[in-house]
């Protein structure tokens, strides 16, 4: 009977999916239900999200925003985080249907929506929504059908980080990590999860033309078989694939990686080490793939008034200038910026959080479909396809 | 009034007592229904559905399962080399780790059990079983800071002129080895508690050195305590993938696949379909073990 219901389901979303995919009609999607008030809140709240998103003080006593929201709602919503290191282990965290919110990426945030585990977010409830950046409202990765399904958290690239006391100099390039006779030889650490392949693929769009790439993520055969023949060619150089940013440091510091792809967090964490790891991170000149995280909420949290608060809390200006400046990413609320440059010289400039021709070369995670989204049809590798080649690559 | 004289009625506790008195089978079977069920339930239940999983189909487009009853996955994993070439690798591992553990285990336990004083021999024990208490994660992060570049490994092995093994698949081999080893010694050390000190006083006597001695007593005597052992080491190795992801530097086994497939793109099935390699690989190898009467040595 519960088989029956979900097929049934997840046969209606298909339906809808492809109806509004196939022709931009506008077909009239079925009111969100969604909550009109907050209700009374809830004695916890749990939370799955990125490392450094959620800070109770342990790291550093002064990146605290956990106390301070459990002591705003008056002692309620004691706050259980789970951190998760990609997001197949965020999806499965949630499949466990015990957390009531997730920081989630453009690479789950429509997989969640697909599989019925995102509730539509009422932005009317979350004050602090109306002063986001104009250009995180209403993307792919987080507005469906029209309906919102969450609340922008913040933005930022890869980055290519390397030992600078071992490869000495300024990088800019990729092709530190896919040029065979890379300084970096056995050495590489590159991130580990099928949406790696669209790496490859970006620096294919610089390097390799002809081939037409025009989104790392709609690769058909002929792409994508040239970005995986990358990979595979890259393979024998790497040291690790991490998917654990404490490993990832553990490894950069014992230099037994001195290149690959991190986030500015690791480097962040790094620098503030004693004695500090000498590393240098930049965006290289062909672009990057990069994260444009949401905050969804659970369609069957038990602690959804609480979880509302958070979302109002986490884009709230002081808050999301502190997660911004710990994590290392650009803030998705406009009026974040001034808290943010006071607790870290021009931290919105350095991370261009309003500057969109940087981020017109990150391309953002998604979930690569086989329908190409053009002319092409639906000839493009899905992501099943994606992970049976990251299965081949690593071998 | 009723006199003393009419017999008084048994309470129903009274009453159910004798019945069940009467009937042995029924009190071995109430008895034995919560645990059976739950095993049969819960373990083997999970397993079937394993199974079953194992038939359908996963459609990439809806990114569901489709339940109608197909071989792809097999045909899939049979076909693609990479899955070959990883459950391959992992096998090999499993044996070159039950291997190690055996050769380390064995000298161990018998100065355990033979040698050492009484309590010389508790204190072994207790450091044997020692490490299990502590978590399986620190212990395989702390065997990052030996393995790394620079670490322990590195430094002990420079003035030989040698290199540590870094993150490699040697390194998976080393980590397993260490922490399945506890679960080797201590079958072992049973088994050779258990041999009478007759017997080797009765070999020792009909002139066979010490050397003759172990082979011919023994050697026989305790290997199905190593068989017992080697059953936890090679089962745990075929099952785990936390260890490699964190030590391997990227070499796959099994279960890094099936996670990745459960965990990546929901695809059930292939996972289960894979899934299902390990358990033919185990099941051989307890069909043989049991020939050696492992079983009565656990």
């Amino acid at each position: 009977m519960t088989r029956l219901r979900i097929s049934s389901l997840v046969a209606i979303v298909a339906l809808v999916v492809s109806a509004c995919s196939s022709a931009n009609t506008g077909s009239s999607s079925p009111a969100p239900s969604y909550p009109a008030s907050i209700g009374p809140l809830e004695d916890s709240l749990n939370l799955v999200a990125w490392v450094g998103y959620v800070e109770d003080g342990s790291n550093d006593p002064n990146y605290d925003w956990v106390h301070p929201f459990e002591a705003s709602v008056g002692g309620k919503c004691k706050i259980n985080v789970k951190t998760a290191g990609t997001s197949n282990d965020m999806k499965t965290l949630i499949d466990s249907g015990d957390y009531d919110g997730v920081s989630a990426s453009g690479n789950l945030s429509g997989r969640l929506v697909a599989a019925n585990e995102a509730a539509p977010v009422n932005v009317d409830l979350v004050p602090s929504y109306k002063d986001v950046f104009p250009a995180l409202k209403d993307q792919p990765y987080n507005t469906f059908n029209g309906v919102h399904y969450g609340i922008p958290h913040g933005r930022g690239a890869n980055l290519l980080a390397w030992r600078s006391d071992i490869i000495p100099g300024n990088l800019d390039s990729w092709s530190t990590l896919f040029d065979p006779n890379t300084p970096a030889k056995g050495k590489l650490s590159v991130y580990d999860d099928p949406i790696y392949i669209a790496d490859a693929a970006v620096y294919l769009m610089s390097t390799q033309p002809d081939l037409g790439i025009k989104n790392p993520y709609e690769l058909d055969q002929k792409q994508f078989d040239a970005a995986v023949g990358l990979l595979r060619a890259q393979r024998p150089n790497i040291a690790e694939y991490w998917s654990d940013a404490a490993a990832q440091i553990q490894s950069y510091t014992a230099g037994e990686v001195t290149a690959g792809t991190t986030w500015q967090y690791q480097v962040n964490a790094m620098t503030a080490a004693s004695p500090a790891v000498p590393i240098k991170a930049v965006l290289p000149r062909e672009g990057s793939t990069g994260w444009s995280d949401t905050w969804m909420v659970y369609s069957k949290a038990k602690h959804p008034n609480c979880m509302y608060k958070w979302l109002d809390w986490i884009i709230s200006p002081q808050v999301n200038a502190q997660v911004a400046v710990w994590f290392g990413e650009a803030p998705s609320n406009s009026k974040a910026c001034e808290f943010a440059d006071k607790l870290e010289p021009d931290h919105c400039a350095t991370f261009h959080a309003n500057d969109e021709a940087y981020f017109d070369k990150v391309y953002e995670w998604t979930v690569p479909e086989a329908n190409c989204g053009d002319s092409r049809g639906a000839v493009c590798k899905d992501y099943s396809a994606w992970l049976q080649a990251w299965t081949e690559v690593k071998g | 009034m009723t006199s003393g004289a009419e017999p008084i009625r048994p309470s129903f506790a009274r009453r159910l007592a004798t019945a069940l008195y009467r009937r042995p089978r029924l009190q071995l079977g109430l008895l034995l229904a919560p645990p059976v069920g739950a095993l049969v339930i819960a373990y083997l239940g999970s397993l079937a559905l394993l199974l079953v999983n194992a038939f359908w189909r996963f459609d990439a487009f809806t990114g569901s399962v489709v339940t109608t009853p197909t071989l792809d996955n097999f045909s899939q994993i049979v076909t693609t080399s990479v899955f070959r070439d990883v459950a391959v690798r992992t096998i090999l591992t499993a044996a070159a780790v039950t291997v190690t553990d055996a050769l380390v285990a064995f000298p161990m336990a018998y100065f355990m059990a033979r040698v050492a004083p009484r309590r010389t021999r508790n204190v072994l024990l207790v450091a044997v079983v020692l490490p299990l208490w502590s978590g399986y994660l620190v212990k395989v992060y702390a065997w990052r800071l030996i393995l790394l570049n620079d670490g322990f490994a590195d430094s002990v092995l420079a003035p030989f002129g040698l290199h540590g093994p870094g993150l490699s698949q040697i390194s998976a081999w080393i980590v397993f080895s260490y922490l399945w080893l506890p679960y080797m010694i201590l079958p072992i050390y049973a088994g050779l508690e258990r041999i009478p000190g007759s017997l080797l006083e009765a070999s020792g006597d009909l002139g066979a050195r010490a050397v003759t001695t172990f082979r011919r007593v023994i050697l026989p005597l305790t290997l199905p305590a190593v068989v017992a052992g080697s059953i936890f080491t090679f089962s745990l190795t075929l099952g785990d993938y936390v260890t490699p992801r964190l030590v391997a530097g990227g070499t796959q086994f099994i279960g890094n696949v099936v996670y990745d497939n459960i965990g990546v793109v929901g695809n059930v099935p292939l996972a289960a379909a894979y899934a299902t390699v390990p358990i033919l690989v185990m099941l051989v190898y307890l069909l043989l073990a049991r020939r050696t009467g492992a079983f009565e040595s656990l």
